[in-house]
């Protein structure tokens, strides 16, 4: 849109980390991993995000280190290209364009200057027939080279990463897809495949899942969806090969991967153990369980010291000697669904929405980074699929943020509907929130909406349910015994038996209003009486809002049937309506601001607009495709000072917004934008230390001080040089301090021999420039507690005056070795 | 890694009266010792002498108890007709008590014969007591008059005659020698002063009088007729104070806790119910065999005597300290062994290097066995007797655990006759109670469907299946009968409320009755 060119927007909430194995570095200090359209390197030590490598224009769908250049990493994409990157500047190397979306990639130190790829078979583009090729990447000194010699190796393979691996030297490589497995042998140029039966017993599913082989001798294990892993030996022929079952997984295995000796095998699923198979041993086995979400991938080090998981709740886990997890990557996590709305938590500035399973996570928006997750559910969660499990459907937050209201249900097939709703406190000094009140089966069906009431005088939480009730719930007062207060049901509401699916208080908490399917139905908080009702049949009302600030006498509904329609309270008749299909109403809590998302033929519309003007601030038409569920105002720590009109809204608060396929999207503008540049620019650190909060904060001064003391060791280094003219103070310098005389006499010695005939008057003026720079120096070394720093200023002196006798040649001489460039010297030093 | 999560055991609230103070106090007896008296018991007074003995006033007897006797220690039997309100004197030397046949009989407490005999009185004489001085004695008589005698002439000094109905109780202040205060039939309480010719103070009870009380301080006054107690500030003028509905039958006798910081009420309804006389709520309630006539405590509260219509005694111990103490020390005695650990209460040097131990956390048995997937040996100790029994709320919340993981089934299946006869025991002791029935619901549809084929195999099972089946249906029936009940209350709410559009709803039903 060229009109609102100035606002944009905006991805935020960083993208999958867990899509493809992740890659440690040689040295182990760096991890690589694929996200979204770059690769973003993190420091293993200490989970810190270093810098990524920007570059594809798609999805990057792998990352491998350069088999002949440690310091040098492939990525590839489905943008059609491998790109060669030196990862520890962050700098592009080579750009190879292959021309075909590529899935996955594979490296082999015996195939140097090749590369695999997985891409889609060359004449069926769009169907999901994939092929193995080798390029053979060209050597040539451009940026961007071609290379469109691909040769076919393996037909028909798995697009899945995990599902080729290549074998003992490179020697020959495993590819997995369905019930077959594929070993092609580079030197016979041959391939064998052994496929398994599709159900050898009842129940049993062959299906391979993932490959990984032997890095020392010839044997290749394969992970299988009934969770058994075989091992594959003797392949090297049709007939005789054999294999050996292992099994612990109860669900598919979803990655395999061998330490770099051979010794030991990874295997994980979705019960979220790591199982450590001794390769020798087969029957031994060690586990580190409860790692939190399925395993997706494995990695290991290249000196086998570090592996690391990738889970599928958006976390990589690093995990020193297989026993303890050293640190943790975690990105928002992207669940299945969010159920609760997207809130900001009112203490924190926190984003808050369902994190892991049965968890809220609080996501920190400016520092695009997850705060913490709270355990809602607190129950173990069991791994395993086809399990109803109890899921946090909707939270609320009071006004202050020191409370907070969760609500979570699990339905089973064929029983009742089992409902909690819980009531947190926050607690000071833990700086968390602990749980106070829990009530089972608050409702008899589920909870539609939950909203705490904002007046700053009661907390009352209203929750209303398709049991046709809504309930006000109230923390009752601790008079008696117990100190803790504790909530309970305060008013039970309904209307007409109909079922309420929305609700809203005003901003100052004294009216409430209930949608019950056409009607909302407006009640007094204080007297629980039923002031008024309004409706605007026909279609059921989705959406409710109150107008803020200057427009609290306007409230808003959005119905099913294609109608926004605006109430003035004060006359409680229709001010204005129009036709339009609203999935979602959000109000600014700053502004007298109203977001609408319309959804119209597939995509999404935005509409910002106060509900006393008609025109709206600012329209956006086809925001994204599928609908927007979810949008929130989070404030803006700092407020814009934009006065053009279309920006206008953006000042106080920035609208965050869920798009179907789970985005986090967000508006920013152009000023903005520069501002946040300004300031990534400012938090530039040197990459070649492993960025730790502790660096960050004696880094910089470090720098600063290496600086200062070169430039101190370059003077020095002139310095040093001119007094060895003056014997006499040598003489001075080198006599220890205890056999010297005493200050006194020595001082009335050091005065005269600065006397000065009149003739070096005119000398001295030449001098002057030098002096000053000089002097300068000596101003900036003075900051530095050098014990030299009193014989310098005493030194200073001395070489230029303390040797009247010399002649102008060899004044001369002195001038050119004073111009001298030095630096060698204090390079020498360095060394 | 994060910890296993134990399984929640969730809090009930426990239902019925909550635990306070007052209610640690006043269960704080021993079970009561019963005597049977010949008639219905109308009066119990407590000796102020020590060791307090109490005389029972019961048909034509007075009975003599001694504190932790339960023969009499000394009987009077001679009353010609009904005795009534045997009353001792403040120092425990004489008893006075009226008769039917109008005559107040004054006894010495260790003599047998009445020492003076009070004759003016046309009709019974319900109320006897001493006024402060010790020489005057009040009586009140069902022929509407109250008196006022001299105990060493035996005269009578005043009659009053201004009520107008019977006169059934009365008492004298403790303070002043000439005042008290008497109620009668005819709803009214009158406060006499024996210098003056005329009560000087009339309240209205609105109920016919039964029993009446002054507070030690003589401020407040209470009484009780119908099944009101009330309570009326005497230096107001006798303006009531409050008005207590806490019975449903008539309230016969009241008293005082030692400290006054309890009021005692006692009903035909069986009840005694004690009030805080702070904010007069009930603080507490016993419930008695028969309707109560009489109640009395000893001084410090330390028996509670009552009398019923059916002449028995009820008498009340307060437990020593000892006992209980006593109960508290074996409770402690719990740990048969003690660990030493070695180091415990080292105190680390400045320049020790600290290394922190982890944290082991422990783990029910039954948390243990289901971190490892033990399912069938999670269940087993979940079933285990003691906890089946002390804590179905463990076995029933392992079991909704075991089926949020989908092994219920798993766990519940391969049980032998012994086994499942235990499991279906427990379902038959919770299946009904209304925490636990969705999950046991669930199990028990569970086990029938495992165990069906081998249903006639065994008869300890065959049986206890019969009456599992016996228990649901009664549930059933009663559950029906509730819902019946509930809507019969909703018809009843729904026309007791105002018609407007609005409604708040107790239940759902109640709507339908709404709708114009």
């Amino acid at each position: 849109m060229v009109v609102h060119a100035e606002i944009r927007m905006v991805h935020r909430g960083g993208s999958k980390i867990n899509f493809r194995e992740p890659v440690i570095t040689h040295d182990s200090r760096f991890l690589l991993c694929a996200a979204g359209e770059s690769v973003n390197v993190y420091s293993t030590s200490t989970e810190e995000y270093v810098h990524d490598l920007q570059g594809h224009t798609d999805l990057v769908t792998g990352v491998v280190l350069n088999p002949s250049n440690h310091l040098q990493v492939y990525s590839c994409s489905a943008d059609g290209t491998v790109r060669l990157w030196d990862f520890t500047d962050a700098i592009l190397i080579k750009t190879f364009i292959i021309g075909y979306p590529i899935y996955s990639i594979y490296v082999s130190e015996k195939h140097g200057g090749v590369v695999f790829l997985v891409v889609p078979m060359a004449n069926y583009k769009s169907s999901e027939l994939f092929q193995l090729v080798a390029v053979h990447l060209p050597h040539s000194g451009d940026q961007e080279v071609e290379a469109r010699e691909l040769s076919a190796v393996l037909c028909d393979v798995s697009h899945h990463p995990g599902a080729a691996s290549f074998g003992r030297e490179g020697e020959y490589i495993a590819a997995v897809k369905g019930l077959q497995l594929e070993v092609f042998f580079f030197k016979k140029q041959k391939s064998y495949r052994f496929s398994l039966k599709s159900g050898m017993k009842k129940g049993a599913k062959n299906a391979f899942t993932c490959v990984s082989c032997h890095p020392k001798e010839d044997c290749i294990a394969t992970g299988h969806e009934d969770g058994k892993i075989r091992m594959w030996r003797n392949f090297n022929q049709k007939k005789e090969y054999t294999y050996s079952t292992l099994h612990w997984h109860h669900g598919a295995v979803n990655t395999l991967c061998f330490t770099p000796e051979g010794t030991n095998l990874l295997s994980g699923g979705i019960e979220s153990v790591l199982v450590h198979w001794h390769y020798t041993q087969e029957n031994q086995k060690d586990f580190l369980p409860r790692l939190g979400a399925a395993i997706t991938h494995i990695a290991v080090s290249p000196d086998g010291s570090l592996f690391c998981t990738s889970h599928s709740d958006n976390k990589i886990t690093i995990i020193q000697s297989c026993v303890k997890v050293s640190a943790v990557i975690q990105g928002l996590v992207k669940g299945d669904g969010v159920w609760t709305n997207l809130i900001i938590d009112p203490r924190s500035k926190a984003l808050v929405l369902n994190g892991k399973p049965g968890h809220l996570q609080f996501y920190s928006l400016h520092h695009d980074k997850q705060l913490y997750n709270l355990d809602i559910v607190q129950q173990e969660y069991i791994h395993e699929e086809g399990l109803d499990q109890f899921e946090v459907v909707k939270a609320a937050f009071d006004a202050r943020g020191d409370w907070l209201a969760t609500v979570e249900e699990r339905r089973k097939k064929g029983a009742e509907l089992e409902i909690n709703l819980k009531l947190w406190a926050y607690d000071e000094l833990t700086q968390s929130f602990v749980l106070n009140t829990t009530v089972t089966a608050p409702h008899e069906d589920r909870i539609t909406a939950m909203f705490f009431s904002p007046s700053p005088e009661t907390t009352m939480l209203v929750t209303t349910s398709l049991d046709g009730h809504f309930k006000a719930w109230l923390l009752a007062d601790h008079s008696d015994a117990n100190a803790e207060g504790f909530w309970a049901c305060d008013f039970v509401g309904g209307y007409h038996l109909l079922k309420p699916g929305c609700c809203s208080f005003s901003a100052d908490g004294s009216l409430l209003s209930v949608g019950f399917q056409e009607v909302v139905t407006v009640w007094s908080p204080a007297s629980w009486e039923l002031l008024t009702t309004l409706s605007q049949p026909p279609g059921a009302i989705r959406d409710l809002c109150f107008g803020r600030l200057s427009c609290s006498k306007y409230l808003l509904g959005a119905s099913t049937k294609n109608q926004l329609c605006c109430w003035n309270l004060l006359t409680c008749s229709l001010e204005w309506s129009t036709p339009m299909d609203v999935s979602l109403l959000q109000t600014d809590p700053l502004s007298e601001n109203i977001a609408a998302f319309c959804s119209q033929s597939g995509s999404s519309d935005l509409f910002v607009f106060k509900p006393s003007e008609p025109r709206p601030l600012y329209s956006q038409k086809a925001l994204c495709t599928g609908k927007v569920q979810h949008a929130v105002f989070a404030p803006r720590d700092q407020m814009l000072e934009s006065c053009e009109e279309r920006t206008q809204w953006l000042n106080r608060s920035q609208l965050y917004f869920l798009t179907q396929h789970m985005d986090l999207l967000t508006f920013s503008t152009k000023t903005e934008e520069d501002r946040l540049l300004a300031s990534s620019k400012q938090l530039m650190v040197d990459d070649s230390v492993a960025v730790t909060p502790f660096y960050l904060l004696l880094g910089k001064h470090r720098g600063q001080q290496l600086e200062k003391q070169e430039a101190l060791t370059n003077p020095m280094a002139e310095r040093t040089q001119l007094p060895q003219g003056s014997i006499a103070i040598k003489e001075l310098l080198h006599t220890p301090a205890h056999v010297l005389p005493s200050a006194s006499f020595l001082c009335a010695m050091f005065v005269r021999s600065l006397l000065i005939s009149s003739s070096s008057a005119r000398e001295e003026k030449e001098h002057e420039e030098g002096e000053m720079e000089r002097e300068k120096e000596e101003e900036d070394s003075e900051g530095e507690a050098d014990p030299r720093l009193g014989e310098s200023a005493t030194w200073g002196h001395p070489e230029e005056f303390g040797a009247p006798a010399l002649t102008k040649a060899q004044e001369r001489e002195l001038r050119k070795v004073r111009t001298f460039d030095h630096s060698w010297l204090s390079s020498l030093l360095d060394c | 890694m994060a910890s296993f999560k134990s399984t929640k055991i969730p809090i009930y609230p426990k239902l019925g009266e909550k635990v306070t103070p007052d209610t640690l106090y006043w269960k704080n007896y021993k079970a009561p010792v019963q005597i049977k008296e010949f008639g219905a018991v109308t009066s119990i007074d407590f000796s102020s002498l020590a060791p307090h003995n109490y005389a029972v006033t019961a048909s034509t007897r007075i009975h003599i108890y001694g504190p932790f006797s339960t023969e009499p220690v000394k009987t009077f039997t001679r009353f010609k007709d009904t005795a009534y309100s045997g009353k001792f004197r403040s120092d425990g030397q004489l008893l006075v008590a009226g008769c039917e046949d109008s005559v107040v009989r004054l006894f010495d407490v260790s003599g047998k014969v009445a020492l003076r005999v009070f004759k003016g009185h046309t009709k019974g004489v319900h109320v006897t007591d001493f006024t402060s001085d010790c020489y005057h004695i009040l009586t009140g008589s069902d022929d509407y008059t109250c008196r006022l005698w001299d105990i060493p002439n035996s005269t009578e000094l005043t009659s009053y005659k201004e009520h107008t109905d019977y006169i059934r109780c009365g008492t004298t202040s403790k303070l002043n020698r000439d005042i008290f205060i008497t109620g009668s039939y005819d709803h009214t309480l009158r406060v006499f002063d024996a210098r003056v010719e005329k009560s000087v103070m009339t309240m209205d009870h609105s109920q016919p009088v039964e029993s009446v009380l002054l507070y030690p301080s003589e401020g407040l006054l209470v009484s009780a007729g119908g099944r009101y107690v009330k309570v009326w500030d005497l230096l107001k003028g006798g303006q009531p104070l409050v008005s207590l509905k806490n019975h449903h039958k008539t309230v016969t006798c009241l008293s005082l806790s030692s400290n006054g910081q309890r009021l005692l009420s006692a009903s035909l309804d069986r009840h005694v119910k004690i009030y805080n006389t702070t904010n007069y709520k009930v603080v507490h309630n016993f419930d008695y065999a028969a309707s109560i006539l009489s109640l009395a405590l000893a001084p410090d509260d330390e028996s509670i005597v009552v009398g019923m219509t059916n002449g028995v005694l009820s008498i009340k111990h307060r437990k020593s300290p000892e006992e209980k103490r006593e109960m508290v020390g074996k409770q402690r005695m719990q740990p048969v062994y003690r660990i030493f650990v070695k180091g415990r209460n080292y105190v680390p040097k400045k320049d020790d290097f600290l290394v922190s131990k982890p944290v082991k956390s422990h783990l029910a048995k039954y948390d243990k066995q289901l971190k490892k997937f033990n399912i069938s040996k999670a269940l087993d100790t979940a079933l285990e007797s003691w906890r089946r029994n002390r804590k179905p709320e463990i076995t029933v919340a392992v079991m909704k655990e075991l089926d949020r993981r989908g092994t219920l089934k798993n766990a519940l299946a391969g049980r032998d006759e012994q086994n499942l006869s235990q499991l279906l025991n427990f379902l038959i002791g919770n299946v009904v109670d209304p925490r636990f029935t969705p999950v046991l619901v669930t199990a028990t549809e569970m086990i029938l469907d495992i165990y069906q084929a081998v249903v006639g195999q065994s008869s300890v099972v065959d049986r206890q299946l019969v009456r599992l089946q016996e228990l649901v249906e009664r549930e059933v029936d009663y559950q029906q009968d509730l819902l019946e009940v509930l809507g019969m209350l909703d018809t009843l709410f729904a026309t007791s409320l105002p018609r407007k559009e609005c409604f708040s709803v107790f239940d759902g039903t109640s709507s339908d009755f709404e709708n114009p």
